[in-house]
């Protein structure tokens, strides 16, 4: 009777090695090697614990990286140190895989260092097996990320110095130091007895994986032989009497964990996102204006000045008219104080860019915006000044220019933040591009403050009163 | 009986069976197979089918481990 036999995990023809002979039944591994183990351990798990058919088993970059001629599941071969983010996604989009992230040293602690500690930081329901061999073997034995101090490699011939290339990453225990995994564990295959806690290491992770309960991983301290530059038994005895000093076999967490959900969103319709971003527009437009061509509007100051929420009520008021509209913010660093300026497309039809470099109307807050983007505006263009902040008279003769001193009349009102406002509802009468009703409409639902309705709306008609008198 | 079958041509020699095995019932043969290794064989009535033998092979095919029958 077979008692121990070639998993069924495996593919029984390798098509990795099919052109040689023995054809398809060896893998590409140096004699030794640690991977062949674990890939055997992790196969017969999936066949034993009936997982084989939910699995997707993310290869990574490095001498696993042809996981997918061996292991006959689901295979995704990620980019190098990717993994964990690619099986971020098969977990969140797929609710019954089994997600298994095979990585090494080179992979998971050097190259995809921010991936291994963000997934394992967001307990990402997956199991990480880390084969740490301290070296890269597959490029020919290069200090890793894991390189044991004094040890020599390719790279660091006179052995690895603290003061030079800084010391081993103990993954396992970084992994302790975050919230997430329910479950660290390291092991070592520097014995049968160390390999046999390996399979059991390797069953609960999967057993976690598959019953969906979290982050899982186990590092398994596994030799490099050919790297190392040793046989295949004295690399095993290196292990035990060096490697595993550094790093301490042990369980580091095996937390009793709830299965956890699979982080997606709830779905929304339209008007739950509608109501969610604040949108204001109504869903069905008043009125169905139309434009003869794209109207590019370049609404600028400094920030504080209201340029952006002048924008985004343009905006708003555009898609109340049944138009089509983008609204593209452009600020420095600072929240207040600093350049700002708001660029709103307006159309007929949809909007091919959002960018406004040759503006058919600039409403300039002050000085340095006119400054900025008067030798922009398309000739025939509107131009609008702040007169309030601008004593200079803008200099183009090709443009239509209204000035208003909108800084003091919506002083005069009692609110000089609401100048922008005045500015806007001035653009609006004197453009004709929208209505002053609709912007009267889009105001009570775009203000965040109730408190500050009446005195915008006051606003508007201050705006109706100036122009009038113009 | 308990016994080691061994697919010579996919061994690579790295003698971990044989360091592995409690009743050494593995050892390195002399004959030089298709992989260019003194494959591993096995000669014992001694076998447990235990199958330390088979967990610490790096290589999925080389050793099936038999329980019982001759």
């Amino acid at each position: 009777m077979v008692k121990h036999a070639k998993p069924k995990g495996f593919y029984d023809v390798f098509e990795r090695k099919s052109q040689d002979f023995p054809a398809g039944e060896t893998t590409h591994y140096c004699p030794g090697c640690g991977h062949g183990t674990v890939h055997k351990l992790i196969a017969e798990a999936l066949v034993d614990m009936g997982l084989q058919d939910r699995t997707i088993f993310l290869s990574p970059v490095g001498c696993a990286v042809f996981g997918y001629y061996y292991f006959d599941t689901g295979n995704i071969q990620c980019a190098h140190g990717r993994a964990p983010a690619v099986g971020t996604g098969v977990a969140r989009s797929l609710d019954d895989a089994v997600v298994i992230s095979y990585q090494g040293d080179g992979d998971l602690a050097g190259i995809g260092t921010a991936e291994i500690v963000h997934a394992a930081n967001r307990n990402e329901n997956m199991a990480v097996f880390f084969v740490n061999n301290a070296i890269y073997g597959m490029t020919g034995g290069q200090m890793a990320p894991t390189t044991l101090l004094g040890q020599s490699t390719t790279t660091s011939p006179l052995g690895r110095k603290s003061e030079r290339e800084g010391g081993p990453i103990h993954m396992a225990e970084v992994m302790s130091a975050l919230e997430g995994p329910i479950y660290i564990e390291r092991c070592t295959l520097s014995s049968p007895a160390g390999v046999m806690k390996t399979r059991k290491a390797v069953r609960k992770a999967l057993t976690n994986q598959s019953e969906k309960r979290g982050f899982s991983f186990v590092e398994i301290l596994s030799p490099c032989p050919v790297g190392w530059k040793m046989t295949p038994v004295q690399s095993r005895s290196w292990m035990a009497s060096s490697m595993e000093s550094v790093f301490p076999v042990k369980r580091f967490r095996d937390e009793e964990a709830a299965p956890k959900g699979n982080g997606r969103l709830p779905f929304l319709d339209d008007g739950a996102l509608r109501d969610l971003v604040g949108a204001v527009a109504n869903e069905v437009p008043t009125k169905v204006s139309t434009l003869s061509q794209d109207l590019g509007v370049k609404i600028a100051g400094f920030g504080g000045q209201g340029v952006m929420s002048a924008g985004i009520l343009l905006a708003n008021a555009a898609i109340h008219e049944g138009l089509h509209t983008t609204w593209l913010p452009s600020y420095g660093p600072e929240m207040r104080g600093g350049k700002a300026n708001a660029s709103v497309v307006l159309s007929s039809d949809a909007v091919g860019s959002p960018v406004v470099d040759v503006p058919q109307a600039l409403l300039a807050m002050n000085g340095p915006s006119l400054d900025a983007f008067e030798n922009h505006v398309v000739p025939g263009g509107l131009v609008m000044v702040n007169s309030s902040l601008i004593s200079r008279k803008v200099e183009r003769r090709d443009v239509r220019v209204f000035e208003a001193p909108v800084s003091d009349l919506a002083a005069e009102a009692g609110f000089l933040k609401g100048a922008n406002i005045v500015m806007l509802a001035l653009f609006a009468l004197e453009s004709g591009v929208i209505g002053i009703q609709t912007l009267k409409e889009i105001i009570p639902k775009s203000m965040k403050n109730k408190d500050l309705v009446e005195i915008n709306l006051r606003l508007v008609d201050v705006a109706e009163e100036f122009h009038g008198r113009e | 009986m308990n016994h080691v079958v061994v697919s010579t041509d996919l061994c690579k020699a790295c003698r971990l069976c044989v360091e592995a095995c409690p009743k050494h019932c593995l050892e390195l043969g002399s004959a030089i197979n298709a992989l260019g290794h003194q494959a591993v064989r096995f000669d014992s009535q001694e076998c447990t089918a235990c199958g330390m033998c088979f967990y610490v092979c790096p290589e999925p095919g080389t050793l099936t481990v038999m329980k019982g029958t001759a």
